[in-house]
């Protein structure tokens, strides 16, 4: 399989963006932001200006809307990776049931339901 | 000559490091989870290894995307768990065995396998997380420890087969090593889980049960499995199985499975335990 095709497979799975090259060359600079939240320092000064910190890192603007939209679909679909963007959900303490039922567009109860449910 | 004298297996949930700092182990949520732990606490402490080599993977602290290694090997003297941003209690330090690590590496790249040598290397709750639920406080009750990290961040990562092809590279290196260690390899991550996208949420009981079964007698079968059908399979993160696979590799005696566990949702995950003996 050539290295496209290769690619193409992957995308096929449903509900599921494979953070590949292309992803990865779209969401650098989101994802260095997010990085940079490993140190509290850093994750004072976006709290201070977030306006400030996005630029700083060069964000584009489909990635600052994002942001300031708090949007976990939008940012994934702006090159975020989820191991990076977990460190954005967390300077708002969310959980990942939190970032899972908004992603699934359920309640944060309905989404507990589903997964315990899968044990049965 | 040192010997793999056993394949552990473990989740590494960060909500099990906040929850661990919280003593919830009677917790009706936590019971079914952190009972998996006591009879593997207590095969270690009658067999007393001397080093755990842990596959994990980092998830955004020690690696960025600048430079994704898809194989590193912790050859450090000590190994510091840092902030993650989100923040599970700081558990400390880990001691290193820095003489084996780097016989492991040159055993490695002998076999094929051009591995990324760490000097420095701080761990994250891939790794924090299985040890403390196997050793507890390391103040208290430290093993020697030689963290290797497998890439599940960006896209390629090693496919199953690779992984598993790598671990057995790793047990040939650590079989070699001229001393009379204990050694026991662990597994982390998995099982089936996926945090991004509209699928976020997915587990998959049947086929963990199936690879929790078939790991122990017929690892190359799920070694065998496609990137791409894994992680439908198991989910995007459940693509984490090529750590257990790397572990399962590395034990090449006569292996019977003594204990496991298996609980249904973990935060987002489900959770899964083995402990593996392995045998000349």
């Amino acid at each position: 399989m050539s290295a496209q095709a290769h690619a193409q497979a992957l995308e096929e799975i449903p509900g599921t963006t494979m953070f590949d090259g292309a992803q990865a060359m779209k969401g650098y600079a989101l994802n260095k932001m997010c990085f940079s939240f490993n140190k509290a320092e850093n994750r004072d000064k976006f709290r201070r200006d977030e306006e400030a910190f996005m630029t700083q890192y060069g964000l584009t603007e489909q990635q600052k809307a994002a942001i300031r939209a708090r949007n976990v679909l939008a940012l994934i679909e702006a090159g975020g990776n989820i191991y990076y963007l977990a460190k954005f959900a967390g300077i708002f303490g969310l959980s990942v049931q939190d970032v899972g039922a908004q992603q699934t567009g359920m309640s944060v109860e309905a989404f507990k339901d589903m997964l315990k449910k899968q044990g049965e | 000559m040192a010997n793999i004298i056993g394949g552990l297996t473990s989740s590494h949930i960060p909500a099990v490091g906040a929850a661990y700092a919280k003593q919830l182990f009677e917790d009706p949520y936590w019971k079914p989870f952190f009972d998996g732990y006591p009879p593997v606490r207590k095969w270690l402490a009658e067999q007393k290894p001397d080093v755990a080599v842990v596959f994990y993977n980092d998830h955004g602290l020690n690696f960025f995307l600048d430079k994704m290694p898809t194989f590193s090997i912790g050859a450090a003297f000590e190994y510091e768990n840092q902030d993650e941003g989100w923040g599970i209690p700081n558990i400390g330090k880990f001691e290193g065995y820095p003489e084996l690590s780097w016989h492991i590496i040159e055993g490695a790249v002998a076999d094929g396998f051009d591995v990324c040598s760490c000097q420095e290397m701080a761990v994250d709750h891939g790794f924090t997380v299985p040890m403390q639920l196997f050793w507890g406080d390391q103040t208290k009750n430290p093993i020697k420890t030689i963290p290797i990290c497998i890439n599940t961040v960006q896209h390629p990562i090693p496919t199953p087969m690779r992984c598993y092809r790598f671990g057995q590279a790793i047990g040939r290196a650590i079989a070699s090593f001229p001393g009379a260690e204990k050694v026991v390899v662990v597994g982390t991550g998995g099982l089936s889980h996926q945090l991004d996208g509209k699928r976020a949420g997915f587990i998959n009981k049947k086929f963990d049960l199936m690879c929790m079964e078939k790991i122990v007698d017929a690892p190359e079968e799920l070694a065998a499995i496609s990137t791409r059908d894994l992680i439908r399979e198991a989910g995007a993160q459940g693509a984490e199985f090529i750590l257990w696979l790397a572990m399962r590799g590395s034990l090449q005696g006569k292996v019977r499975r003594l204990h496991q566990n298996y609980h249904i949702p973990i935060s987002n995950t489900a959770a899964g335990t083995l402990l593996i003996e392995n045998r000349a």
